[in-house]
């Protein structure tokens, strides 16, 4: 049986490739590193196995509802539908509140990690070896506490300082994470068995570069959360309306391919998109910076147990009234215009996602040419995996996380705090002394005051 | 010459008897045979068959080579091991005397070097020598990573430093998005270069060199933020695990008995456990040798005016000799109430315990991995020994560990990295902390109502 589809495959793959030399006209060097890579394990494509049809999944409502129309309107209705009910589980995640969203994060985290970790299992046929799906989601598990814990000591400092256990763990997290991770390392070392030892290491490897690409990027994203929902919601929602311009401008106008990777990438889509999100996250950040719900740092308020968002509002979110450039002056009529600050940031954030976080896109496409899958999972139908879905938001939280701590805020004062009342008392008094020096030098501290 | 060459090296890397290991190949090309489907197995057959194993030079020196040579062939092996064991060692005692400053470069070197051996094994592994980009963008992701963790070490240690020079200046405040914007090309590089037929490989590379970047310079970044703690705190550590793997050799060679892994057949439990008893043995005197010169236990700090290194402090508490009482238990055999040590002894004992029984671990990882790849070692730097990887296999755990220790249990943040962040901070924030600092202070006594102490 295996046999016979390998036969198949071949003869299937050799039709290709003589179709692919004959279009190119190959050179010999070519072939030759084709033969080569056909002996080790890189025997691409008759290492991958069928590709199982991909499950419709398309709710059986749907299915009737559309079952009039053609084929290319179908699917074009799915997908829309689907992005609506995307679009809008979204705004109710958002009015349920930062603590539903934080949940909603770790469930995608979880997801995509479960669909990279599965190609991997299919591309290595490694379901064999259950010890795999064991260690890999202990690995999720044990860098996962290790976020959280870092995360959660910072912002639920009072309610972290009430519990006799939880100060324990706090103190010692990284002790204790580390020693999590080890015990991990060493069943994997405990674990390698005779004849799969490559495997295994490849599964190793495997589930290491999809921790570091997933969950740090999900640690990130609940960073700047906490930061305030602004900086949340605008930079996903630039890269998702990047999506979509760009998909409706390279629609409609669209003819000079952009990347072999995608060819359904055109530059005029590109270009299109990356005007029309600029636009898209001025107007939004507008709406958005004059509620302070999105605009302060969510904090947890220990009496009421609850995450409030509550504050005096930055500068960022202030309106101030800037000076139009001549050029603009003739093209608007006025001289000047009411911003927030934060508008200007925005752009910077519109600009990244629509330049660089396509190359997540390019990224997961060459992923999937890589390893011969047309979606990452089966999920949501009409749209793939939710890894499809978020391909362009890889980059996207790292730069908002670095934009945030370069440019806009500095260390946290309150973890600042937290560490200058753990130091030994001689250090504290010396960081005293230069505090108080530096506070008078900069006239901040009035020296004839009894301090 | 070279048939002689031959001839040693077939001796000199028969660290299994050759007669084990044919009928290894044999076994796993039967195997091949029944299951044809896992992936891993079929192609050992096809690399035998096909590439042959990157062969291994003898580099042995010359001189070493005529004075040997009238020894038998272990015993040639054993006495080239030995002689470069103490070069190693006599090496390392060195650039010890010379100071922190030539203790990072030398570990920045090795770092550098362990890196090019597991890429170029990747490329043997790939054959992707052919795609010329990769070399390039491996080498510009180390830069990059290394960049972005000498900028964070350098702006701690070097605060003042920094904050004199311009442009040292600019670049501290902005490092981290500067870090991420050469990452940035890098990766855009690297999507731009993808090729049509060699999707895969590529990919491939692109994981191996991440991993490998997160193995070998993490870690060495670790070892040099536990060198700045201490230099004791860079050498027992070091030390212990040479002392493991220097014991339980020993131990194994004149009592071995009982196989401890199935990974590296040469690990015997007596091997393992006579180490473990000598490597805590040797680590309390290494440390009580150590703790009493203050040029090993002082933080290496960095010296404005004299623009250099000093390590000059007064000793902390761990460095102080303290009485302690011995359990009922030693007493009886030792014959002493009290014994006098230096707290960090205890430390010490954690530290030997962690490199004898969890070091290895590292060892039998990068034992699984040369059998997973079917190389017998990793290069062929040092004659006798393999490559620096090699050497340094077990360390991987114990610079992290070492460091997560530190951080847990011995020191608290860094002073004048609070003092740092405290300066970037707005005014009325910094007026607040200020002020709760000195509530905090007066509360606790250490600030009496004395106006300005």
């Amino acid at each position: 049986m295996s046999a016979r589809r390998r036969q198949r495959r071949a003869a299937a793959e050799e039709a290709e490739e003589e179709e692919e030399a004959a279009e190119e006209g190959g050179s010999d060097k070519e072939e030759d590193l084709e033969k080569r890579l056909c002996e080790l394990d890189l025997r691409s494509d008759l290492d991958v196995p069928d590709i199982p049809p991909p499950t419709d999944s398309t709710p059986e409502i749907l299915k009737r509802a559309l079952s009039g129309l053609s084929a290319r309107w179908k699917n074009w209705w799915i997908r829309g539908i689907l992005s609506l009910a995307m679009i809008s589980g979204f705004f109710l995640v958002i009015y349920l509140g930062s603590f539903m969203l934080m949940l909603l994060v770790l469930s995608i985290q979880v997801k995509c990690y479960h669909e990279i970790i599965t190609i991997g299992y299919r591309v290595y046929h490694s379901y064999d070896l259950p010890w795999f799906r064991s260690l890999s989601w202990y690995f999720l598990l044990c860098v996962n506490y290790f976020f959280y814990g870092e995360t959660v000591a910072d912002y639920f400092a009072t309610f972290v300082q009430r519990r006799e256990q939880l100060q324990f763990l706090i103190r010692y997290h990284r002790f204790i994470s580390f020693a999590l991770y080890l015990t991990g390392f060493c069943m994997f070392v405990l674990s390698l068995v005779k004849k799969h030892y490559r495997l295994q290491f490849y599964m190793f490897a495997w589930t290491h570069v999809t921790l570091l690409i997933t969950v740090t990027q999900s640690h990130l994203v609940i960073q700047n959360l906490f930061e305030g929902m602004i900086w949340f919601l605008v930079p996903i929602s630039s890269v998702i309306c990047n999506d979509i311009a760009a998909y409706i401008f390279g629609f409609f106008f669209g003819k000079t391919p952009l990347i072999k990777l995608s060819p359904k990438k055109t530059w005029e889509g590109f270009i299109g998109g990356f005007f029309s999100t600029v636009v898209f996250g001025f107007i939004f950040s507008y709406f958005l910076a004059q509620h302070q719900y999105f605009v302060c740092p969510v904090e947890y308020n220990s009496e009421t147990n609850r995450f409030v968002t509550e504050c005096e509002p930055s500068e960022l979110f202030q309106i101030k009234k800037y000076p139009l450039p001549p050029v603009f002056q003739a093209v608007l009529g006025w001289e000047t215009v009411n911003m927030y600050p934060f508008q200007l940031h925005s752009i910077a954030l519109s600009t990244f996602a629509s330049l660089i976080g396509p190359f997540g896109g390019f990224f997961a496409s060459g992923f999937k040419r890589a390893f011969k899958i047309k979606d990452f999972a089966d999920t949501i139908p009409g749209h793939g995996g939710i890894m499809d879905r978020f391909d362009c938001q890889y980059l996207m939280a790292t730069f908002v996380h670095v934009y945030i701590t370069s440019f806009i805020r500095g260390p946290n004062p309150s973890k600042l705090l937290k560490q200058l009342l753990i130091l030994q008392p001689e250090q504290q008094l010396s960081v005293y002394k230069t505090l108080k020096s530096h506070l008078i030098e900069k006239g901040i501290l009035q020296p004839s005051l009894r301090v | 010459m070279s048939g002689t060459g031959m001839g040693d090296l077939r001796q000199r890397h028969g660290r299994e008897p050759a007669a084990a290991r044919d009928s290894e190949d044999k076994e796993s090309e039967s195997e091949n045979k029944l299951d044809g489907e896992t992936a891993s197995d079929s192609e050992s057959k096809s690399e035998f068959g096909g590439s042959p194993p990157v062969p291994t030079s003898d580099d042995t020196p010359e001189v070493l080579n005529r004075a040997l040579s009238n020894l038998s062939s272990r015993w040639k092996n054993w006495w080239v091991r030995g002689i470069l064991t103490l070069a190693m060692i006599t090496f390392f005692f060195i650039i010890i005397y010379l100071g922190p400053m030539v203790l990072m470069t030398i570990v920045m070197c090795v770092q550098i070097k362990c890196f090019h051996e597991i890429i170029t094994i990747g490329y043997n592994v790939y054959h992707s020598y052919d795609l010329p980009w990769f070399r390039t963008l491996s080498w510009y992701f180390l830069l990059c990573v290394n960049y972005f963790f000498y900028g964070e070490t350098v702006t701690d240690y070097f605060f003042t430093l920094v904050q004199r020079e311009e442009p040292l200046r600019i670049l501290s405040k902005y490092h981290r998005f500067i870090s991420f914007t050469l990452y940035l090309t890098g990766f855009c590089m690297f999507v731009l270069s993808l090729v049509k037929k060699h999707y895969r490989l590529q990919f491939y590379m692109f994981g191996w060199t991440h991993v490998t970047l997160l193995i070998v310079v993490t870690q060495s970044h670790l070892i040099i933020h536990n060198l700045f703690e201490g230099m004791i705190w860079f050498i027992v550590p070091i030390s212990c695990v040479i002392c493991n793997d220097i014991m339980a050799y020993m131990f194994g060679f004149f009592f071995g008995r009982t196989p401890l892994i199935k990974l590296s057949p040469k690990k015997t439990w007596e091997g393992f456990i006579g180490g473990f008893f000598a490597t805590v043995l040797f680590g309390l005197l290494l440390s009580y040798v150590m703790s009493g010169y203050r040029c090993f236990t002082c933080p290496v700090e960095f010296n404005n005016d004299t623009n250099s290194f000093t390590v000059d402090c007064e000793p902390s508490e761990l460095f102080q000799l303290q009485e302690y009482n011995i359990p009922v238990v030693l007493q009886s055999v030792v014959g002493w109430k009290t014994v006098r040590m230096y707290p960090f002894q205890i430390h010490s004992i954690a530290l030997s315990t962690f490199a004898s029984l969890i070091g290895p671990f590292g060892g039998f990882f990068a034992s699984g991995f040369k059998r997973a790849f079917k190389i017998k070692d990793f290069a062929n730097t040092i004659p006798g020994h393999g490559g620096i990887m090699d050497r340094f296999d077990c360390q991987y755990l114990m610079a992290t560990f070492v460091n997560v220790y530190i951080a847990s249990f011995i020191r608290g943040p860094n002073p004048s990295k609070l003092i740092q962040q405290f300066l970037t901070l707005r005014p009325d924030q910094q007026l607040h902390i200020f002020n709760t600092l000195k509530a905090h202070l007066v509360d606790r006594g250490i600030l009496g109502s004395l106006e300005d102490a």
